[in-house]
């Protein structure tokens, strides 16, 4: 392909004004419901231009929302990594281990979100008003994790016998060999499944707010879908795609820093 | 102190679908201490599976290997071992992959001391300008330099090598084996290496252990080597023993690569060696002269 001038920002433009055209169309001719571009962009405009405004429980600034959405994943994502690289490692580690626990996490890894928020809310009901959160937090946590697990597994699985002949032939100890061999070795795999759990964490935050209808751009997505506002249902999709995007640019910066370490 | 490294009647079998395979059998050996020995024999003899059950990294089978009086059983860090490839741990620099042994084994000595230590190996393979490099901003060569300093500061009651120089190009090799030949010297160790060079092993050696072809590997033939030391490159290529040690080490390896079991004499088998395999004395010339004295 012939490269010119502002190719990267030029090419992926045109990309986006198809994507346009064929809403602008879908909207005046088969899909009456759906508002067009400029109906969607006059009716966002609030949320856009004060992103931060919070006018009532439901009614806030787009970012405002993401702010709100982004703390509960990032909660429950810490969760996942707590709990998943552990068991990654033990997976990675023990033969015995990874042939007991490996069958029931193929069967768990492809629940839908949808199957384990119910559970979650169930589990924590006890906590009064803290269920929705913790049943949202078990929810992004339980789904997120299977990225981690698997990877650093694998990754423990794949550091070369030349370390562990270094790790043996010096005595390391065990806390030694872990923090000094193991550990470091793994980094690489270990940031990959970081990253896929994170991707993951996120998709699953809306539809843990949608069903808890906590505030929040999934939260907001549903009421607004209640009240008929479809436009706002569009932008909380670009927020979505846009936020998800970044974070999945953020750690493979990370990532790569530890690849080539 | 006459013999500091036994290896008593050791064997190695592993099992296989198709039975047992047996790897090594019955071998045996006395080394000195201060002796430097060179196990030398066809790739797949299994020489470096008799180093590495000396390094303890792969189980004996049966038999049993003493090292100053005491038997030996699995790894550590009293004897330094040099992998083939240098392994390094490549998020740590130099100066930290050495440390990681000196730390385990000076346990009682002050951090000072300790760095002290790395830090003097370090210059002494010639890596003072290099100890805080990380091992992918180094040579090959480097490389296996930090390997050897790592496996000396250890201060191990011997050395084990398994062809360490064997993924090095030929100038970097003569490098590295004067560097390590100057160290050994230095520290009185003795050391067992594994090799398939010829010429290297009658530069370092005191003594060359010729295996025989696997399976069911054995020692087949061992030669003495009394060039005097210290050694230099050219004098030893130009001792009048030289060729002839060399013409029977290779007419040893040339009647192995035909044959399952050893003959009776080695050396002295029933078809003679081709033409290319003697040692011709065109051979010299081609070595670069300048190049071989000691840096």
């Amino acid at each position: 392909m012939k490269k010119f001038k502002l190719d990267w920002l030029v090419l992926p433009l045109i990309g986006i004004g198809v994507v346009l055209l064929l809403w602008q169309i879908s909207a005046a001719t088969w899909a009456k419901e759906l508002p067009s571009p400029l109906k969607t962009w006059q009716v966002s405009r609030p949320y856009l231009a004060e992103p931060f405004a919070k006018r009532g429980e439901m009614d806030q600034g787009i970012l405002r929302f993401s702010w709100y959405s982004l703390i509960l994943v990032a909660k429950g994502y810490a969760l996942a990594l707590l709990i998943g690289t552990p068991i990654g490692f033990l997976l990675g580690l023990s033969k015995t281990f990874a042939k007991i626990f490996d069958p029931i996490i193929q069967i768990l890894r492809p629940v839908s979100p949808l199957a384990w928020l119910p559970l979650g809310l169930v589990l924590f009901v006890g906590a009064g008003r803290q269920a929705s959160e913790l049943g949202a937090l078990f929810t992004i946590a339980v789904c997120s994790m299977w990225p981690t697990v698997l990877n650093t597994s694998v990754g423990v699985r794949a550091i070369p016998q030349d370390y562990l002949n270094v790790a043996k032939v010096l005595k390391l100890s065990r806390r030694k060999t872990l923090f000094k061999v193991l550990i470091p070795a793994t980094l690489p795999y270990m940031f990959t499944g970081f990253r896929l759990s994170l991707g993951i964490a996120w998709l699953v935050i809306v539809a843990a707010e949608m069903l808890t209808g906590r505030p929040g751009v999934g939260g907001f997505l549903w009421q607004e879908y209640n009240a008929l506002i479809y436009e706002h249902i569009i932008l909380c999709i670009i927020t979505i795609g846009v936020i998800g995007f970044i974070l999945d640019r953020l750690m493979s910066v990370v990532e790569r820093r530890f690849k080539t370490a | 102190m006459s013999e500091y490294l036994v290896i008593d009647q050791l064997t190695k079998i592993y099992p296989t679908p198709k039975g047992p395979a047996v790897i090594v059998r019955d071998f045996n050996l006395r080394i000195k201490q201060g002796e430097f020995v060179c196990l030398i024999g066809h790739s797949g003899c299994g020489k470096s599976t008799v180093l590495s059950m000396v390094a303890g990294l792969s189980d004996v089978t049966a038999g049993g290997i003493i090292l100053a009086g005491k038997e030996l059983v699995g790894p550590g860090p009293d004897r330094g071992v040099v992998f083939q490839s240098p392994c390094l741990l490549p998020w740590m620099t130099a100066l930290e992959n050495v440390l990681l042994g000196v730390d385990q084994v000076f346990y009682t000595a002050r951090p000072e001391e300790r760095l002290q230590i790395a830090e003097y190996y370090l210059s002494v393979v010639g890596l003072s300008e290099a100890m805080l490099k990380r091992p992918a901003e180094l040579s090959q060569g480097m490389r296996q330099r930090v390997g050897i300093a790592r496996a000396f500061a250890l201060a191990p009651k011997m050395l084990l090598l398994d062809e360490p120089f064997g993924m090095l190009d030929s100038l970097t090799r003569m490098e590295l084996q004067q560097v390590l030949i100057e160290l050994w010297r230095k520290d009185k160790k003795t050391a067992l290496m594994v090799t398939h060079d010829v010429d290297e092993a009658l530069f370092l050696a005191d003594r060359i252990v010729c295996m025989t072809n696997g399976p069911e590997a054995e020692v087949g033939a061992i030669l003495e080597v009394a060039f005097p030391r210290p050694r230099e490159r050219k004098a030893v290529l130009e001792h009048p023993e030289y060729y002839r040690l060399r013409a029977h080490l290779i007419t040893f390896l040339e009647e192995h690569a035909h044959k399952k079991s050893p003959p009776a004499q080695p050396g002295a088998g029933s078809h003679p060696a081709p033409p290319t395999l003697t040692p011709a004395p065109n051979v010299i010339p081609q070595r670069p002269v300048a190049l071989l004295t000691p840096r």
